[in-house]
This record gives structure tokens, C-alpha cells and sequence, in this order.
């Protein structure tokens, strides 16, 4: 059972630069950030390396960081500008009795991350729902499509801060 | 018989026919099939741990009344898609193969409503219709699911007549009779002469016909109730894969037709049941008319047994429904094919082998 | 020289009476034989996670229940035991018996609803109605402790909110006492039931890496022959306490992983659980059950991953503290999500009928997947 330092310290060996840093100061797990164009081959990796064996990817979930800054635009909404927009991954190793968390952080406009579907079937789904609900676009996903919401939902990314209900959608009137 | 009575009575051909024909239906077969609604809640509940219809009249003897008005009070949708004539044509096509089976049964040694020399033949062809029918309602729905259900139902029904027929056939055979009042009256007096337990005559080839006797029973009450369509070969209606098979778009008055012709075609086949293996309306111990010298007490006595033995075994179709779960569809086609077929074919042999002693 | 034959493309609606839930499947077939199966799903989302970000963590709880509506202490239970972490709260030993005894109850009640469903859709109506009978004394018992059936709202933050009833301990052994027999009962009529045993083995078997990989935990993951249970391999609570053991699927009508094992699977489960209830109820200690709920759940900046083994596999809360009352971020991992990505896989090549039958013995919950 390896510790997340001792993990931080075989990937960095491995990846250099594209393992950010390693945080354990605030409660209560310490995750290992990285970089977001190159996490696929970090998770084919920790997939494969005999030490580490991480077979189960517990959950993904993307998440809305709101540290941009906030801005009122032409019709007095406020949004946020710039800031950062981040996926979670939890790993799991069902043989070594092992845990890890990652995380990866891109650009709140134009977020890209590459997807871990090659490592584990599971992302799939979990990738479609972030897509859904935060605009995330993985790279190389094998259907990057709405999941939760209609499948035309043309009104943004409701997981946002700053995401507004429409007023109709389809001639039905959206707040109930 | 009844026939001949009313025509002594009458004096026309005509009214005696029709009275003679209409009678067990009015009278016996409607409200049989009402109250076997209602039967089948009941006993389904009681199975259940639970207690069924309790509001309507006392414990809910009168909830067929209240579904009848409220089925004829239905609106009749008819979807703009469907092919018209079929669609209406078929309930009626339905019902009347259900109910002319009737015609040809003995309900007791005085009362039969045609003496017909063809009985059983009569019998098996008029349910062919309903596979006419069931097709008719499966393709003119212009339903997807309407059609695979009666795809598979007319699949099923088709399979399953060939083991009836060669079981029948197998009775035919060893009595040498068609007509189904003929045969009653062979297994008169006393339950051991039952077609089940060898038939009237004593000897080494009665108690060789037993076990075959007793394997073609259970092999045409199986095949018959994949006839008439009851669980566990209820594909056609499996309520959670086709939402309800080739009955899917009918309500109303249609849709009742529907549900009666299968309660009146689960009576049918346990009366044919009944009198091909279990003595039909005969007393399994003498009389209480002779006893008493009544004469005209034996055939209330007899109408009294024919309707228990149906009942009774309408009553295990029903037990049976409420058990088991289904099969699925090639399963149900494998074991017709595989099982039920091969194994009447032997017994068509051997009780054929066993008559020539 | 194979037929053409063509694909038709069949849909098994949102409103169907054997999808669990509002479904929709959309079914590509040549004949009888799938060629694919496509699931639709979205149609109950209710916006949990957008939810939980407008409430205090308290507020979040009665949410939480409703997301898988068949086992809801359990839903409560996980996020409790996350801020609990998180916040670094000790409950008193008596609540953590409480919890343990309640979830186990609710399990038996989820697999009670799972297998009289399954029945139902196979053809056989009759045990329905029998598990439906036993789920209602242990719905009666949740009513006399918290007052509500299906959704309770009673594992809070640092305790629950009531205690046991007076009469709870009582009518708990009987309803043990008399469950016993109905499962033997319930194995008589369906589980060994030949008609039974043809539709369900062989159909949907799920090879253990496939498993593996498509994250799937729980029953479905046991069945296919790996011993994982979340009670024993990453204890929460007072599971350590009890003696039980864990059952895991032998293909003993068919292959390893088919739908008969997954059924089985659920059944063994439930008297493992009359086990556990049987021995905390014996070992339950006395203590006040609301002496360590805190007045403000303000928990410290963080983040925090905790999982707990619902009826349906593993239940994992992620959720992210920015220092108010508020939480940044609440996400589920439901069970019934990462099982419903392997369906497509345990479907192909088998009939229609068969998709009923698989999707019965996944044993799915809406409710959760759409959250």
C-alpha cells in the first residue's frame, strides 16, 4: 500500500513536467494535480505499472472552481471571466488496496481535457456528464454528447456559477 | 335429446336448432365467463396473501357487473392508421371460434346442443379461427408490438394443436368414436372406468393403459393451455415485454370480446379434458336419480358433475398461472417440438400396439 | 449463405411496465437478436448536485434521500459519514449501531423490491406480492422510529434524529423470526424453479474484467465471482463488529456472472444482513443519539471522497468545502449510473425477452442514475 507521496515520486520520475504538484495541506485527501493534455497516459500508466495496478476509476467529476473574476455583462447578469474549470479523478486498486486522487485544471473558456476512456470503460459516462454539465471537451472521446439534459439544450452548462435558466425552451416556459 | 323435445314441443326444425344452440351460451357460457372473472381475482389474491375485490356487493361477488358496465360505457378508440375492416372483424373472428366449440359438448346425458357425429373434429377446427383472428388483430393494430405478439401467439397455438391432435387422436383410437356424447357415455358408472384409469373394459389392457393414459392427460392439459394462451406460455400477452401483445390498441366493447373469448376457450379446453379422460358428465359413483328412483334427477346430477370436473380444472389452469413464471419464446417452441411431440408420437404407438391385444 | 435480413430499430419507451423507472432503450434488431442497445436516460434528472449547491449541509439530507428512493438511509448514511470525516465529528457508539441496523434493514427492503420485481417481470406475479408483504414490516418499522415510509430524513449530520421506539427492538426480532421461513419459501417458488432457472442462466454474463473496468461494484461485481465488499475491505461504521460473510457467485446453474448468479447473490445477501441485525441488536449500547449533532455545520476548506456499500454497489459522495455553509460541490457516484454503461455490452447478441430479463437483474434505480 503506497502512500500519495510515494505515488507523487514514481510519477514524477516518470512524467516530469506533467505532474503539477502534489497537495496535502487542506482536508482531508491529498490529490496529485497534473497536467490536462497529457492525463491519459499518466492513467494508461498507473493502469499498468506492477507497483501501483490502479484497475478501478471510482468517480470523475468535474468541477466549477469559480476563481475568476466576476463581471456584469451587457443585459446585468453576472458571469465570470477567466478562472478555471477542473476534473477529479478517483482511483482505486482493487488488488493492491490503494488510492489516489488526481486532478486537472484547464482555461474556463475554452476547456479541453484528453479522455482516460482507453484506461477505464468507466469514464465514458462520467465524461458525458461533465461535458453536460460543465462544457468540458475530452479529446478523442468516443461520443461526446449530452447525457442528463435534452439533447438540444442550447442554453450553456447548468453545473456553471453562473449558468441562467432560459425563459422558454421548445415554446414551454422554463421556470415553473 | 334437448333437440328432440323441443322439436316434439315446437314442431319447427328451425327454433329447436336455434334454441337448442343459443342455450348453453346464454345461459352457461356468458356467465361462466363473467364469473370466472371475478374467479380469477379472487383466487389470485387469495394465493397472494391478499383479498381481491372486496367493495363491490358482499366480498365483491358483484365487480364483474361493475367491469361490464364499465367496459361497455368505454369510448372505442380506433387509430386513423389501421386497416378498418380487419380491425373490427377480428374480436368477432375471436369470439366466435371461442364459443362454437360449445355446440358440440355434452353438458349431460340429456342436453347436448348438437348431436354431431364429428365432435372433437368440429371442436379442434372451430379454434383454428382463432388464429385467424389473433393475426387479423396483430397486423391490422399497425403496432409493432401488436404484430410480433401475434406473430408469436399464431406461432404458438399452430405448434402446440399438433400434440392435442395426436393425443386426441390416440382416444380416437382406442374408442373408436368422434363424437364427444358417444365418448361420455362409454365411461359410464363408477370412476374406474374412466379413460384415465384404461376405460370400460377389464382386462391386461387396462392396466397397461394406465400410464400412458395418465402421460397423454398431462401432455394435452399442457398443450391446450399453451392454446389458449395462459401462463407459463403467455408470450403473446407478456404484459412487461410487449406492453399487452396483439390486444394492445383495442378498448371498450372489442377488448372485452377479447378477454371473454379467452375465459369461454379456457372452460372449452378443460371440458374437452374433462370428458375425454375423466368420465365427461358421468357420476364417479352411481346416481342419487336411481337410488331414489328419480329419473329426471340424472341429468341435473350429470350437468352437476360436468361442471365441477371444468371447474375444477379451470381452477388448476388458474393455480398454475399464478405459480410459475414464462417462458421465453423459442424455449416454449423447443418444448413443443423437442418434447411434446416425440413423446405423443409414442404413446400413439404403444397404446395403438397395446389395443391389438 | 446468410439471409438478409433487415435491422429494425424497436423502442422500449420511457413508459414501459418492465423498464425500472423512465427508461428508454432504444433496441436495434435483426429478427429477435440484438444488435445494439442504446440507453436514453435523463428523463427524472432533478438537478441534485445544482440543488446542494444552494442549501446548508443539513438541508442537503432530505435530497440526498430522494435520489435512490428504494434505499434511502443509505444515501443519507454515506453523506453523513463524508461531513462526519470531513468535519472530523465523533457520534456516540449508539448512533453508529442505529445507522448499522437501519441500513441493513433498508437492504433487505431494496432487495426485497429488486427480486419481487425481477419475478414479476420473468412471469412469475406471485412472489411479488410475498416480498411486498415482508418489505411492509420493515417500512412498518421505519414508521415507527421516524414517521415516514420511504423518504426519512433521519441520519443527520453527527447523529439521528430520533431514537429507536420503545417497541422497535421487540417487533425487529419477530419480523426476523418471521422472515426466515418466507425466504425459504421465496427460493421454493422462484429461485430454484425450473422455468425460472431456463430464462435466467446463461443470459448477461458479465466477465470479472469487463467488470473491473466499467467500475461496476456492488451485487453485480460479487456475482461475477470477486469478493468485494466495501463493509469489510474499507470498513466504515461498526462493520468490524459483526460476524458475517460475504457471498460471491459460483456459476452454480450456468456460467459465472449470468443473471441467475446476480439474482442469487441478492438473496444470500439479505439473510447475511438478518445476521448483522440479529448481532447489533444484541450488542447495542445506550447513549443519547443527538449530543453530538453540531449547531452550525460550518466544516473546514477541503475536499473529501467517501464511499459506502448501498444495496446496489458502491455509493461515493465527493464533496468539496469552500469554508461556508454552503457546499462548493456535491457530487454522487451512483451504482445504477456505472451499471447502466455495461448494459449495452451484457445485451448483445441475446433476445428481446432476454433484455428484460438482464435489465431486471442489474437491478437499476432511476432515481439515481439521473440524480
Amino acid at each position: 500500500m503506497k502512500t500519495a507521496e510515494e505515488i507523487f515520486k514514481i510519477l514524477k520520475e516518470k512524467f516530469g513536467d506533467s505532474i503539477v504538484e502534489l497537495k496535502s495541506d487542506k482536508p482531508i485527501d491529498p490529490f496529485v494535480i497534473v497536467n490536462p493534455l497529457e492525463v491519459d497516459k499518466i492513467c494508461l500508466f498507473l493502469r499498468e505499472e506492477k507497483d501501483l495496478l490502479f484497475d478501478s476509476l471510482m468517480n470523475l467529476s468535474g468541477v466549477d472552481d469559480a476563481n475568476g473574476e466576476k463581471v456584469k455583462d451587457e443585459k446585468g447578469l453576472e458571469t465570470i471571466k477567466g478562472g478555471t474549470l477542473s476534473v477529479y479523478y478517483h482511483l482505486e486498486s482493487t488488488s493492491l488496496k490503494q488510492k489516489l486522487t488526481l486532478k486537472v485544471s484547464t482555461n474556463r473558456e475554452k476547456p479541453e481535457v484528453v479522455t482516460v476512456t482507453e484506461s477505464w470503460k468507466c469514464a465514458d459516462w462520467h465524461e458525458r456528464e461533465a461535458y453536460d454539465m460543465y462544457g468540458i471537451v475530452f479529446i478523442n472521446h468516443p461520443d461526446l454528447r449530452r447525457i442528463l439534459m435534452p439533447y438540444d439544450w442550447e442554453f450553456g452548462y447548468p453545473l456553471r456559477k453562473d449558468y441562467k435558466n432560459p425563459e422558454f425552451y421548445q415554446g414551454m416556459k422554463v421556470p415553473y | 335429446m334437448m333437440y328432440d323435445w323441443l322439436y316434439n314441443i315446437s314442431g319447427s326444425e328451425i327454433l329447436a336448432m336455434f334454441v337448442v344452440s343459443l342455450l348453453p351460451l346464454f345461459l352457461f357460457i356468458l356467465p361462466f365467463a363473467l364469473l370466472a372473472v371475478l374467479a380469477e381475482r379472487k383466487v389470485s389474491a387469495h394465493m397472494q396473501d391478499r383479498l381481491g375485490p372486496m367493495r363491490v356487493g358482499y366480498h365483491g361477488i358483484l365487480q364483474t357487473v361493475a367491469d361490464i358496465i364499465k367496459l361497455l360505457q368505454k369510448e372505442d378508440l380506433v387509430a386513423t392508421a389501421t386497416d378498418k375492416t380487419l380491425f373490427n372483424f377480428a374480436p368477432l373472428l375471436v369470439f366466435i371460434g371461442s364459443y362454437a366449440v360449445f355446440a358440440a359438448i355434452p353438458f349431460s346425458g340429456f342436453f347436448i346442443g348438437s348431436k354431431i357425429d364429428l365432435g372433437i373434429i368440429f371442436i379442434v377446427g372451430a379454434t383454428g379461427l382463432v388464429v385467424a383472428g389473433i393475426l387479423m388483430a396483430g397486423w391490422a393494430s399497425n403496432n409493432k408490438y401488436s404484430l410480433l405478439g401475434a406473430m408469436r401467439s399464431a406461432a404458438q397455438i399452430i405448434s402446440y394443436e399438433i400434440p392435442t391432435l395426436l393425443i386426441i387422436l390416440t382416444i380416437i383410437m382406442l374408442t373408436g368414436t368422434l363424437s364427444l356424447y358417444d365418448l361420455s357415455e362409454l365411461q359410464t358408472a363408477y370412476f374406474w372406468n374412466w379413460l384415465i384409469f384404461g376405460g370400460p373394459a377389464i382386462g391386461i389392457q387396462k392396466i397397461l393403459l394406465i400410464p400412458f393414459m395418465m402421460m397423454g392427460c398431462l401432455i394435452i392439459y399442457t398443450s391446450t393451455l399453451a392454446e389458449v394462451n395462459r401462463t407459463p406460455f403467455d408470450i403473446p400477452e407478456a404484459e412487461s415485454e410487449l406492453v399487452s401483445g396483439y390486444h394492445t390498441e383495442y378498448s371498450g366493447m372489442k377488448f372485452a370480446m377479447f378477454f371473454l373469448a379467452e375465459y369461454a376457450n379456457m372452460f372449452a379446453v378443460s371440458a374437452i379434458v374433462a370428458i375425454m379422460f375423466f368420465g365427461g358428465y358421468q357420476s364417479p359413483f352411481g346416481y342419487l336419480g336411481n337410488t331414489l328412483n328419480l329419473p329426471w334427477l340424472i341429468p341435473i346430477e350429470q350437468f352437476f358433475w360436468f361442471t365441477s370436473k371444468g371447474l375444477f380444472f379451470v381452477f388448476v389452469q388458474m393455480w398454475l398461472r399464478w405459480t410459475l413464471p414464462r417462458f421465453r419464446v423459442d424455449q416454449l417452441m423447443a418444448f413443443c417440438w423437442k418434447y411434446l411431440i416425440p413423446i405423443s408420437f409414442v404413446i400413439l404407438l404403444l397404446v395403438g400396439l397395446i389395443t391389438l391385444i | 449463405m446468410a439471409l438478409k435480413t433487415e435491422e429494425m430499430v424497436l423502442n422500449m419507451g420511457p413508459q414501459h411496465p418492465s423498464t425500472h423507472g423512465v427508461l428508454r432503450l432504444e433496441l436495434q434488431l435483426e429478427g429477435e437478436i440484438i444488435i445494439d442497445v442504446i440507453p436514453h436516460i435523463g428523463y427524472l434528472h432533478r438537478c441534485f448536485e445544482k440543488h446542494a449547491e444552494a442549501m446548508t449541509y443539513p438541508q442537503v439530507i432530505p435530497y440526498t434521500d430522494r435520489m435512490d428512493y428504494l434505499a434511502s438511509m443509505y444515501n443519507e448514511f454515506g453523506y453523513a459519514l463524508a461531513m462526519e470525516r470531513l468535519m472530523k465529528i465523533e457520534v456516540p457508539e449508539r448512533v453508529e449501531y442505529i445507522r448499522v441496523i437501519m441500513g441493513e434493514l433498508q437492504r433487505i427492503a431494496s432487495h426485497l423490491v429488486a427480486l419481487g420485481t425481477y419475478g414479476a417481470d420473468i412471469g412469475a406475479f406471485t412472489p411479488f406480492l410475498f416480498c411486498f408483504r415482508d418489505r411492509e414490516r420493515i417500512l412498518h418499522l421505519f414508521e415507527i422510529t421516524c414517521g415516514a415510509r420511504l423518504l426519512y430524513n433521519y441520519i443527520w449530520i453527527g447523529g439521528v434524529s430520533h431514537d429507536l421506539h420503545s417497541d422497535f427492538i421487540r417487533l425487529t426480532r419477530e419480523f426476523i423470526k418471521d422472515f426466515r421461513p418466507n425466504l425459504k419459501e421465496l427460493n421454493d417458488l422462484l429461485s430454484f424453479n425450473r422455468i425460472f432457472i431456463e430464462r435466467t442462466a446463461n443470459v448477461g454474463v458479465l466477465p470479472l474484467e469487463t467488470a473491473i473496468n466499467y467500475g461496476v461494484t456492488g451485487p453485480n461485481l460479487r456475482a461475477s465471482g470477486m469478493k468485494w465488499d466495501l463493509r469489510k475491505d474499507d470498513p466504515y461504521s461498526v462493520y468490524h463488529k459483526f460476524d458475517y460473510e460475504i457471498p460471491v457467485g459460483s456459476g452454480e446453474k450456468g456460467k459465472t456472472g449470468d443473471c441467475w448468479d446476480r439474482y442469487f447473490i441478492r438473496v444470500r445477501e439479505m439473510e447475511e444482513s438478518l445476521k448483522i441485525i440479529e448481532q447489533a441488536i444484541d450488542q447495542i449500547p445506550e447513549g443519547d443519539v443527538t449530543s453530538a449533532i453540531p449547531k452550525r455545520i460550518k466544516p473546514p476548506e477541503g475536499q473529501i471522497y467517501t464511499r459506502v456499500e448501498n444495496p446496489r454497489g458502491e455509493l461515493g459522495y465527493f464533496i468539496i468545502s469552500d469554508g461556508s455553509l454552503n457546499p462548493a460541490r456535491v457530487k454522487v457516484r451512483a451504482p445504477s449510473f456505472v451499471t447502466m454503461q455495461v448494459f449495452p455490452e451484457l445485451c448483445k447478441g441475446f433476445m428481446v425477452a432476454d433484455v428484460v430479463a438482464i435489465l431486471g437483474s442489474i437491478d437499476i434505480v432511476l432515481g439515481e442514475i439521473d440524480r
